[in-house]
């Protein structure tokens, strides 16, 4: 390598040039749901806070919450955790070995998207109807 | 830190259009080119090929172009039927040997690039000496403590099938320079192939050194840097599942802490 160096040789093109797959995808976005979760938990944080600070202070934050913007914030949070923990049993399942055949490693990629959209879809929905 | 952009010498240039040939049935090859020796950024050179004249494969393509176009093209090939590993490369989008790649399969233009994330000797031709110097880090030949036997080294043909989806790797770097984390992380993570190589002398029933293996391995970059991307197993042109592989090692990791 040390050589190659020296040499002054190019680096060839990689993600440039590379075709985009589902499966790729898939990974790329278990890992920005991941990243997206510590920001999620700080809100939650932020939430149980403001709830021991006072009612005054509690009744602004869940205004934020409760506004179009904060609404759409908190959608993207459990999308990425639903999406993040199919994602983990997904993997789960390939770390006992099983799944691995193209076949099946394209299935599950579908099943876990398809799953974290209804699945969130249903979550809200039941948290709407019981407010 | 991955550097997912290209340094300053490496950024692709336009290259230069070859004259077209006559002919009903012809298809661009847009190939990238370096030259050693000239002191420029590699570009992408455009060869018009007419397939009613070129055998059926990417690589058929590449011998003509380069016997009746443009002798500087430089590749690696020698079996022509998918043996020997020489003639991988990135072809439309993928990793693939030239050699088994029908052109008919590419839709529009065939763009051709070098395997991905190397260093380029000359136009096709990465530099492997990375990647050969991790597969002999993985040890690969039999190692055993007990005395040798006046004859071969016997093993069940049940044992033997645990070698199928193995044995077969020809080491052609498909899958590793097809995976994002030996991209980032090639310096010190070993890569799909090297990794199959691993499990397939650790599953050798024949094999004693087991233990010392797994040892090699127990690192946080050299075996668990595969986060099961999967590009391996569909860039493979023999077909073999390398994920699967490397997720059998994790499990035997799993299995001697038990």
């Amino acid at each position: 390598m040390a050589d190659s160096r020296q040499a002054g040789r190019p680096l060839s093109p990689h993600l440039q040039i590379y075709r985009r797959t589902l499966t790729m995808m898939m990974s790329i976005v278990h890992r920005a749901t991941g990243m997206a979760l510590y920001a999620g938990t700080l809100l939650l944080v932020w939430w149980l806070m403001a709830a021991a600070i006072s009612d005054s202070y509690f009744a602004m934050v869940q205004s934020i919450f409760g506004s179009w913007i904060g609404q759409l914030v908190l959608l993207g949070f459990t999308w990425a955790l639903i999406h993040h923990t199919a994602g983990g049993i997904r993997h789960l399942i390939w770390d006992m070995g099983r799944g691995f055949d193209l076949a099946s490693v394209e299935t599950s990629a579908r099943v876990t998207l398809a799953a974290s959209v209804l699945l969130t879809i249903a979550l809200w929905a039941i948290a709407y109807g019981v407010m | 830190m991955a550097e997912f952009s290209l340094p300053r010498n490496s950024k692709v240039q336009p290259g230069k259009t070859w004259p077209k040939p006559q002919g009903k049935r012809l298809k661009d090859f847009r190939i990238y080119r370096w030259n050693p020796d000239d002191g420029q950024n590699p570009r992408i050179d455009t060869y018009t090929v007419d397939m009613d004249k070129c055998g059926p494969m990417v690589l058929d393509a590449l011998i003509k172009i380069k016997n009746e176009q443009d002798p500087t093209l430089t590749f690696r090939r020698s079996c022509r039927e998918g043996i020997c590993g020489s003639c991988a490369m990135n072809i439309d989008g993928t990793n693939t040997l030239a050699c088994l790649k029908s052109c008919a399969e590419v839709k529009g233009d065939v763009r051709i690039y070098p395997l991905p994330h190397m260093p380029v000797v000359k136009d096709l031709v990465p530099d492997l000496t990375r990647f050969y110097a991790q597969h002999r880090s993985i040890e690969p030949w039999l190692k055993t403590v007990t005395p040798e036997p006046q004859t071969e080294w016997r093993q069940s043909p049940d044992d033997r099938k645990h070698l199928d989806g193995l044995y077969e790797c020809i080491l052609c770097a498909c899958c590793s320079t097809s995976c994002p984390s030996y991209w980032w992380n090639g310096d010190r993570y070993l890569g799909p192939a090297a990794l199959l190589q691993a499990y397939r002398w650790l599953i050798d029933s024949r094999d004693e050194g087991t233990g010392e293996r797994l040892d090699n391995l127990e690192d946080p970059f050299r075996l668990y840097r595969c986060h099961t991307i999967m590009n391996c197993a569909k860039a493979c042109p023999k077909g073999l599942s390398p994920a699967k592989a490397i997720a059998e090692i994790k499990r035997m990791m799993v299995e001697r802490r038990a």
